[in-house]
This record gives structure tokens, C-alpha cells and sequence, in this order.
């Protein structure tokens, strides 16, 4: 299992063996509210860093997630389609949205490990 | 945290921050958008139980004088005159062009007194406009006066125990009386849909009232968010996106907010604001009107969103729109051309480059519950 990493914009990834798994953190859910519809990237969508790839709706607004990395969408969480709640209580697990398969030269610098996350939100908030 | 020193704080502030309110600015205000229940815990607390909300933000204004009633008349396309003391109504302030300067509900206080509650957003714009159009009569702002609402099923049960005389109101009429010891007016009226209470309160006595009502159990503080939600689901105009002045009460769907005495044909027609054209829209008919959307499958349409027919035409546009808690499904209002307001006729919503299926239906998608005896 890889080490937990963050992005300015509150994504979590998970990176094992050139695939991460994404995600937002627990702080972006509890920002936007009560999620109740979210829109998933297609499966093989090629994401430079920065596209937008998916939506979050809570009952009150629309957020956007953009693509943290450069890669190739490998997987989604389906099960967010029909329980987008999943995103309220597990969002850090549970509610992962999609995986990616990272470009070779995706660069993974600009990521925050957990304590430099904590202390961003600490700052930021 | 942000706070610029023109954001102004309500008599409650400590008690949002205490209850774990998210404060932001809405309307000049510091006010909670939602509290840690969440915006759809808090909807559904309003709907089964008694929900608090500060709404002191809202202008409280009284009109005072000789002639009152006829003089706001060139105001609002209502029959004042006709109002009993302690009655209370929806209106509308009609521009010249017939548009929406705001909404309102005016209560009669006596023969020449009115008290009206107005938006937050247009409360100086309102009340520079009485001073300018009435300038024979008393225009005081309660500036130092708090509002309350406790809505829902169980709101009559808490009332009821603080004050008999209040629970005896039925829906739009007010009364004069105390709740533990301190003088209030309350009306039996409400912006969520369900039967409840609005408690005007002088700002020195309105802590030991929200504690009072907070004292039970089934009471809990909602916030702006769920306001919205459930004022959606209930079909009620939020001003400034479902209807502005470039809107007449008729598009609006608010042709009963017009008294029948002041339409075509009654005792004193026209003679407000804009009446030549609202009594246009009322005998032929208008071009575009808000009409209340049920969307199909789970992504909520927002304000802004087109309007698109079959063949793709853009026939509309999107006002109000989000997730219905009560409904558990999206719900939109906006506005279309004429030929595309009948219930039932299919729609769709552009988002994001999708089309979003919606059906026009009958407002309020959830059905009032007010208290008319």
C-alpha cells in the first residue's frame, strides 16, 4: 500500500505501481455539504493535469475535481452512481472515484504527504 | 477567518459559532449556511419536527400615518384597504415597467400602521423607495428588532405552550403577546412550506426567546442552506433569481398576489406601479412564465442552466434549482416560453454538456402545510 498523498485542491491518492487511486478528503466533503449525484470520468479518457474529470453535487452546489497528474482513466467507482452517500461517510476509502494509470512522465512533485496536507488545510481554512 | 468590517453580525451570532454554525456573508450579513447536521439532516428536522432559523437579517420596516393603506397601494398591486387589523399578506413592489423590485408581507398593525418584512438584499433599496413615493408618512426601519421563524409540524406544540394566544393564529395573521415574560409579535407564516411561526422581537429580549424555543427537544437551529431547500420544494420565489425587475408578478406565476379589486374589472383597478403592463400580462396572457421542474435520475440542474425542447431549441432557463431532501430527487423552477408551461410536457436541462431529462410539474412539489383552521 502506498503512501496517502494531497493535493492543493483536497484529492487524496494512493500510488501502487504506476496506478493511483483517487479520491477527496474529508475536509473537501465536509466543505461542499451533502453530496448527493456525482459524475465520473469514461474509462480510458487520457487527463492532463489540470481537466476537469469529474463532479461533485451536494444538495446546495457543484464542485469540480481536476485531474491532479497526467494518466489514463483505468477504473471508476461505480457504486458512487447509485450511492453517492458513500461519498459522506467514507470519503477517504469507501468513496474513491476513480483510479488512474499515470503517463510516465507524470510528475508527482507538487503532492503533499499527510502532515504538510494537515498543515495547508491548518493555514488555508 | 475573513471578516470585513461592513459584515454585520445578528443578536445571535455567539449562538450559530456555538452551535457549530458555518458563517458566511449573505446580504451584508454574517449569517450560518448550515450547521454540523448538514444542510439535508437539518431540511428534514424542519419537515417532521420544529426548526429554528434567524432570518433578522430581513428589513422590518413600518409604515405609519393617515391614509396608509390607500398611499402603499400606488405600491403593491393589493387591496390594503380590505385588510383586517392583525391580517397579513404576500405583495410584491411593482417598478414603473411592471417588473419585481421586491417581495414582501405586509401585516396590517392598525387602521394606518403596517409593518412589512422585506428581503435582506433590498431593504435600503425598499425603503428608499416608500420614503421617495410616500413621503407624507412615517417610514421607520426596526433596526434594533430580531426575526425568528420555528418551522414545522411540531412548531404549534412549542408555541403553543409558550403562548396560547399565538397558536390560536391561523396561517397569515398576527398577534401581540410574550413568550416567557417578553413582548413579540408573531405571525402565523412561514417560507418553508410548513405550518409555523415568525417571531418579531426587540434584539434586548431575543436571546431569552431562541432559549426558550430551544429548550425542547424536537427544536433545532437550520440554516440558509435548508432555507433554500425547503422553500424550493414548497414552490416560494427566492428574489433575485426567480424573479427580479425584469420579471412582472404575472411571469412570475403570481398572479395571485394581484387582489382581485385591483385587476380589470374590480372596484379600483390599476393605480400601482407598473399597472398598465401587469394588467396587460394578466388579460393576454404572457410569453414566458416560471413553471417548477421534477428532474429524472440524481444530478441536480442549478440556476443558469438552458432549457432545450426536443429538437433542441433553447426554450428557457433555469432560476432556482438543487436537490429535494423531502422528494430525495432534484427539483428545478425557471422559466419558458408559454407554449412550454403546461404540466407534464418534457424538457431537458443542459448541464455540462449533458442533457438532463425534466418533467414541468405542478408546484409546490411538496404540499403546504399551513394551518387555516
Amino acid at each position: 500500500m502506498g503512501e496517502t498523498v494531497y493535493t492543493k485542491d483536497h484529492e487524496w491518492l494512493v500510488i501502487v505501481d504506476g496506478i493511483a487511486t483517487i479520491g477527496v478528503t474529508s475536509f473537501a466533503r465536509e466543505q461542499l455539504g451533502d453530496v448527493v449525484f456525482v459524475e465520473l470520468p469514461e474509462i480510458s479518457a487520457l487527463l492532463t493535469k489540470g481537466d476537469e474529470v469529474a463532479v461533485i453535487e451536494s444538495v446546495k452546489a457543484a464542485g469540480e475535481i481536476n485531474a491532479p497528474i497526467n494518466g489514463t482513466v483505468l477504473e471508476v467507482n461505480e457504486t458512487l452512481v447509485d450511492e453517492p452517500e458513500l461519498l459522506n461517510s467514507s470519503p477517504e476509502e469507501g468513496g474513491w472515484m476513480f483510479k488512474i494509470t499515470l503517463d510516465e512522465d507524470s510528475d508527482i512533485s507538487g503532492l503533499m504527504n499527510k502532515a504538510e496536507y494537515q498543515n495547508y488545510i491548518a493555514v488555508n481554512a | 477567518m475573513f471578516k470585513a468590517p461592513d459584515v454585520k453580525r445578528t443578536t445571535f451570532y455567539d449562538y450559530h459559532v456555538e452551535a457549530g454554525g458555518k458563517m458566511v456573508p449573505f446580504a451584508g450579513y454574517l449569517m450560518p449556511v448550515q450547521y454540523p447536521g448538514g444542510i439535508m439532516q437539518e431540511h428534514l428536522h424542519a419537515r417532521d419536527k420544529a426548526g429554528l432559523f434567524d432570518v433578522s437579517h430581513m428589513g422590518q420596516v413600518v409604515v405609519d400615518g393617515e391614509g396608509a393603506a390607500a398611499a402603499l397601494e400606488r405600491l403593491v398591486p393589493i387591496d390594503l384597504e380590505a385588510l383586517a387589523i392583525g391580517q397579513q399578506t404576500y405583495a410584491t413592489f411593482t417598478s414603473e415597467t411592471g417588473g419585481i423590485l421586491d417581495d414582501l408581507i405586509v401585516t396590517r398593525w392598525s387602521e394606518t400602521c403596517f409593518f412589512l418584512v422585506v428581503n435582506a438584499a433590498c431593504k435600503e433599496q425598499d425603503i428608499k423607495h416608500l420614503r421617495e413615493h410616500l413621503g407624507d408618512l412615517e417610514i421607520t426601519e426596526l433596526s434594533g428588532q430580531s426575526l425568528l421563524a420555528l418551522q414545522g409540524p411540531k412548531a404549534k406544540d412549542v408555541v403553543g405552550e409558550l403562548s396560547p394566544a399565538a397558536n390560536d393564529l391561523l396561517f397569515m395573521n398576527g398577534c401581540h403577546t410574550t413568550i416567557g415574560g417578553v413582548e413579540c409579535y408573531v405571525t402565523r407564516s412561514g417560507y418553508t412550506g410548513e405550518d409555523g411561526f415568525e417571531i418579531s422581537v426587540k434584539n434586548n429580549g431575543a436571546l431569552a426567546i431562541a432559549d426558550q424555543l430551544l429548550s425542547y427537544d424536537e427544536v433545532q437551529w437550520i440554516g440558509l442552506g435548508a432555507r433554500d431547500s425547503l422553500r424550493l420544494e414548497a414552490g416560494l420565489c427566492l428574489y433575485g433569481h426567480d424573479m427580479d425587475a425584469s420579471k412582472s408578478p404575472i411571469e412570475a406565476g403570481l398572479n395571485w398576489s394581484v387582489s382581485r379589486s385591483r385587476r380589470e374589472g374590480g372596484s379600483k383597478p390599476g393605480g400601482f406601479l407598473g399597472s398598465d403592463q401587469i394588467l396587460k400580462h394578466l388579460a393576454d396572457g404572457v410569453s414566458k412564465k416560471r413553471v417548477g421542474f421534477l428532474i429524472e435520475g440524481r444530478a441536480p440542474v442549478r440556476e443558469g442552466a438552458e432549457i432545450v425542447d426536443t429538437q433542441g431549441n433553447v426554450v428557457g432557463v433555469i432560476t432556482s434549482g438543487g436537490f429535494g431532501p423531502t422528494l430525495q430527487t432534484p427539483i428545478a423552477m425557471g422559466y419558458v416560453d408559454a407554449e412550454f408551461c403546461a404540466e407534464g410536457t418534457k424538457l431537458d436541462a443542459l448541464v455540462r454538456g449533458k442533457n438532463r431529462a425534466m418533467t414541468v410539474v405542478k408546484m409546490p412539489m411538496v404540499p403546504q402545510r399551513y394551518f387555516r383552521g
